[in-house]
This record gives C-alpha cells, structure tokens and sequence, in this order.
C-alpha cells in the first residue's frame, strides 16, 4: 500500500476515534474537547484576528532570535572549528552548555532584561545557537583535504582560501546545523513565550489553560506542531536533499 | 635542466615513533617539455615525490629547483591533477576552472580561457553543469583542463587516471598526448601502470620501495602513435617486469609477514 494512503487511513482512525469518544463522552469535554470544538476555537481565533497577532507576534522574535543565534552560532563554530585551543577550552563550554535546555536561562533572563520580550528572545537565540556552532565546528573540520590541497596548487591561500573553499566546502553542514537551531529556537521561543509575555502562540496557550479553554490550547499545540513540520519539511529538509546531492554526499 | 630534484629524502615517523624512510637520496633531472612518468608499486614513496614537487609536502632534506628557483610552496606555475577530480561541487564546470584564474584576470578574459581548454578536453558544451552530473572520466578532463587554465610551465598527474573503466582511461590517454603535443609543457606523471607509462612517456622512472630510491631511469624511444609498435612497447614492458617482479614480492612478503605477526 501507497505511504499516502497508509496515512489517511491512519488520520481517519485518531480523527474518528476522538470525535465519536467526545460524543458518546468516554471522557468529559473539560479534560480533553471534542475535535470539532477546537476546529470551532481555532476558526473563531483567526476570525477575531488573535492568533494571526500571535503567529506575527512569534514569528517576529523567531526572526530576530534565529538570525542572531544562526550568526553568533558560525562565527563560534568556525573558530572553533580553526583554532585547537578554542576547541579544547571554548569547544567543552560549548557542549556542555548544548546539553542545557535553553528555557532554564529564563529567570536569569528575566533578572537581566525584565520580564518582556528580550528576555524572550534571548532565551530563543541561546536555543540556536550552541547546535550551529557545533555543526559548524563539524563542517570546518571535515572539509576534505583533497579540496585544500587543490585550491593551493590553484593559488588560494590564507582568507581567500576560507572563503572561497573551506566555508563552501561546509554548507552542508551549515544546513544541517540551521535546519536543527531552527527546531531548537523554535522550541524554545515557545516555552519561553509560556513562561513570559504575550502577545504570541506561546502566551495565548497559557492564557487559554487559565480560563480552562483546553480548545484554544489544542488548537495552539497543533498550529504550533503543523508549523514546525512544515517549515522542516518544505524548507529545511528539501535544501538539504538538494545541497547532499550537489555536494557529491548521496551514498 | 628544468626541473633539478637534488639529495631529496623523506622521513615520517611511525606509530611506535621510529622513523621510516619514504624517499631516500632522490636525484632526478627533467628537462623542459619531457613527458616523465614515475612509476613503481604502491607504498614507493611516488606520489610523495610528487607532492614534493607539487610544493603540498615539506623534504626532510634536499631541495627541489624549477627553472633554477628552489621550491617552497605550492605555486600557478605548476599545476596538479589528482586521482579524484577534486572539483569543487558547488562551482559549475566553468566557475571550476576559472577558479584560478579570478585574480588575475577580468571575468570575460578568464571565461574565455576557460572556455579555450575546456574544448581541449571535448567539454565545451558542458559549462554549465555541476560536476556531480558528470560521468568520472569527465570530471577528470575537467580537471585537467582546470590545470591547463593557468597556463603552468609543468603539469603533475598523480594517477590521474587511476580511478577509471579501461575504455575511459584508453580514450583520455590520446587526449592528454594531443595536449601534450600542443602545448609542450613538462609532465610529470605518477602511475602503477607499467602499459601506461610506455604508452605516454619519453622517460619512466623506476622506483622501489621500503626506501623509495630510483631503480631505474628508462628513456623510451618508441615513435607514437605508439599503438602500432606493439612489439617494442612489449619489450619495454619485460625489461621493467624484471625491476618490478623483486619489488612487487617484497611488498607482498612484508604484508604476509605483517598479517602473520598481527
């Protein structure tokens, strides 16, 4: 069977499954509402405008908090990636501070910023950040030597060689590494905005879960798990096919 | 002479830190427009002597003078084709080769160049592809027409052709006499194939390994195109079997001891 419809199948189960248990109340609608009241919730919220305020309002320090983190991110990685000292002192800093989730920068954040939205989108660049540098630390390092070898004979030596071999020969890894900050940023803008201010998707989810409307809240959580798959799917994942077979990667 | 490789020897240390001589008391001198091939079993130390040349690898001791300047690093006056293309992927075939050329050149100047040696190489129609849409043969010619753009006084080949099908590397071989013909530039070329180095070369170097030192110098005075003198190029072909039949069984007995022992 085609994966296509393997999946429609599947959908139409869970999709079924919720709706008829809603009616027949298998479980109260408090708990967990019917599908067709957060279909209702979310055509009411873009109605109303709320959650395109929301979706412009997260999108905005996703912008700022990704650029910035993607940019800090190459920069370390590349000197990690060039220098061995940085590597061994800065480069164990670095994976350790990979394995903090980003969110519990928060109150320190907060304390440095105050509670509005550049604590937010601090919290959102440290969730990007730290992944890029270590992909780019990767991508410098694994440049082959053959390509090195063959700019010098060309002539290319010190900047020029870094720039028009060694930094090309590593945008695969300069994808990978986005396309993962983006996931992290992405999470992290999240939580941050639940714990914070609003307006965004973030803060309306809480705001919904204080006046116990677990509509609003699913329809957030799927807004925010479709945008997610889509933005890795249709962008991230195709620059990358494309990037591995024009980089001679495929295996 | 041209090229003067002088006392040229070459040490690396090995895992238990005891050192091993790649190249010892290399003395090799070339004159300008030869077509030298270096040919000995793998592990001779060949392609070292190359990369020496080439400027990529450092000597232990001795010196390497081209046209009378000792070399020091890598420089346009020589250019290199490696067994693997080494394109760069994310360049089209005519970004590839006008890699070298964009500092000194205008765009329009370099283009034209390109294009010049890239129809050398039966590639004109291909500047616009990416290199991963080309078959292996073709991303060697690019290569070489890429050496040729910076219009070097020597081109070294290490096993350029090495990687490919028989019919392949059969087809560029004619290519690379015809350049060679018409541009006169001093080749040296590293090979593993005996046939190969009597089908191209003036001159082929014979080396040993466990050191890597000079057997044999061998001038080949064979007129081309040489396919229609099978005879000699068989006779060739004996007298440096019998050089190489010693060396080949010293690799294969270090190998089986070294399994033994392992």
């Amino acid at each position: 069977m085609q994966t296509a419809i393997k999946r429609i199948i599947f959908f139409a189960a869970i999709i079924a499954f919720w709706e008829i248990g809603s009616r027949l109340e298998f479980w109260h609608p408090l708990i967990f509402p019917s599908l067709s009241s957060v279909f209702s919730a979310l055509v009411e919220g873009f109605q109303d405008k709320t959650l395109i305020y929301d979706l412009i309002a997260s999108f905005k320090r996703l912008a700022v908090g990704l650029t910035i983190s993607l940019i800090i991110g190459t920069l370390i990685g590349i000197l990690l990636g060039k220098s061995k000292t940085a590597d061994e002192t800065l480069g164990a800093v670095i994976l350790a501070l990979q394995s903090v989730p980003s969110i519990v920068w928060l109150p320190l954040a907060i304390m440095w910023f105050g509670l509005n939205e550049k604590a937010v989108i601090f919290v959102t660049i440290l969730g990007g950040t730290f992944v890029m540098a270590l992909n780019m630390r990767t991508g410098i390092k694994n440049v082959s030597p053959l390509y090195i070898k063959a700019a010098q004979t060309m002539g290319a030596t010190g900047i020029d060689l870094f720039t028009r071999v060694i930094f090309p020969a590593s945008i695969p890894y300069v994808v990978t590494g986005s396309r993962l900050a983006w996931a992290f940023a992405w999470r992290a803008l999240m939580a941050g905005e639940l714990l914070s201010t609003g307006p965004g998707l973030g803060y309306t989810l809480r705001y919904a879960s204080d006046f116990g409307r677990m509509d609003i809240v699913i329809g957030v959580m799927i807004i925010i798990g479709a945008i997610g798959m889509i933005v890795d799917q249709f962008i991230f994942q195709r620059i990358e096919k494309s990037v591995i077979k024009k980089w001679g990667l495929e295996s | 002479m041209f090229i003067e490789i002088n006392d040229v020897n070459k040490q690396y240390n090995d895992k238990e830190n005891r050192p091993v001589d790649v190249l010892k008391d290399i003395n090799l001198s070339v004159e300008k427009g030869q077509f030298v091939s270096i040919l000995g079993p793998s592990g001779c130390g060949k392609s070292t002597l190359l990369s020496i040349v080439a400027g990529l690898t450092k000597t232990t001791s001795g010196h390497i003078q081209i046209d009378g300047k000792t070399i020091t690093k890598p420089g346009k006056d020589r250019g290199m084709v490696f067994q693997q293309a080494a394109l760069f992927p994310w360049l089209t075939v005519m970004e590839n080769v006008t890699f070298p050329l964009k500092k000194e050149m205008k765009k329009k100047d370099a283009e034209e160049t390109a294009l010049k040696y890239l129809q050398k190489v039966q590639l004109g129609k291909y500047i616009s592809h990416y290199p991963h849409e080309l078959s292996g043969g073709m991303q060697q010619r690019v290569a070489i027409a890429r050496a040729l753009a910076m219009n070097p006084e020597t081109l070294l080949m290490d096993e350029p052709f090495g990687a490919l099908d028989e019919q392949t590397r059969s087809r560029l071989h004619g290519q690379l006499e015809t350049i060679w013909t018409e541009t006169k530039k001093t080749i040296l070329f590293v090979t593993h194939s005996i046939s190969e180095s009597i089908k191209l070369s003036d001159r082929i170097v014979v080396m040993g390994t466990k050191p890597g030192i000079i057997l044999q110098d061998i001038t080949v005075d064979i007129p081309r195109p040489r396919e229609e003198h099978k005879k000699e190029m068989l006779e060739i072909e004996e007298h440096i079997m019998k050089y190489l039949k010693k060396e080949i069984d010293k690799v294969v007995s270090e190998e089986l001891q070294y399994a033994n022992s392992h």
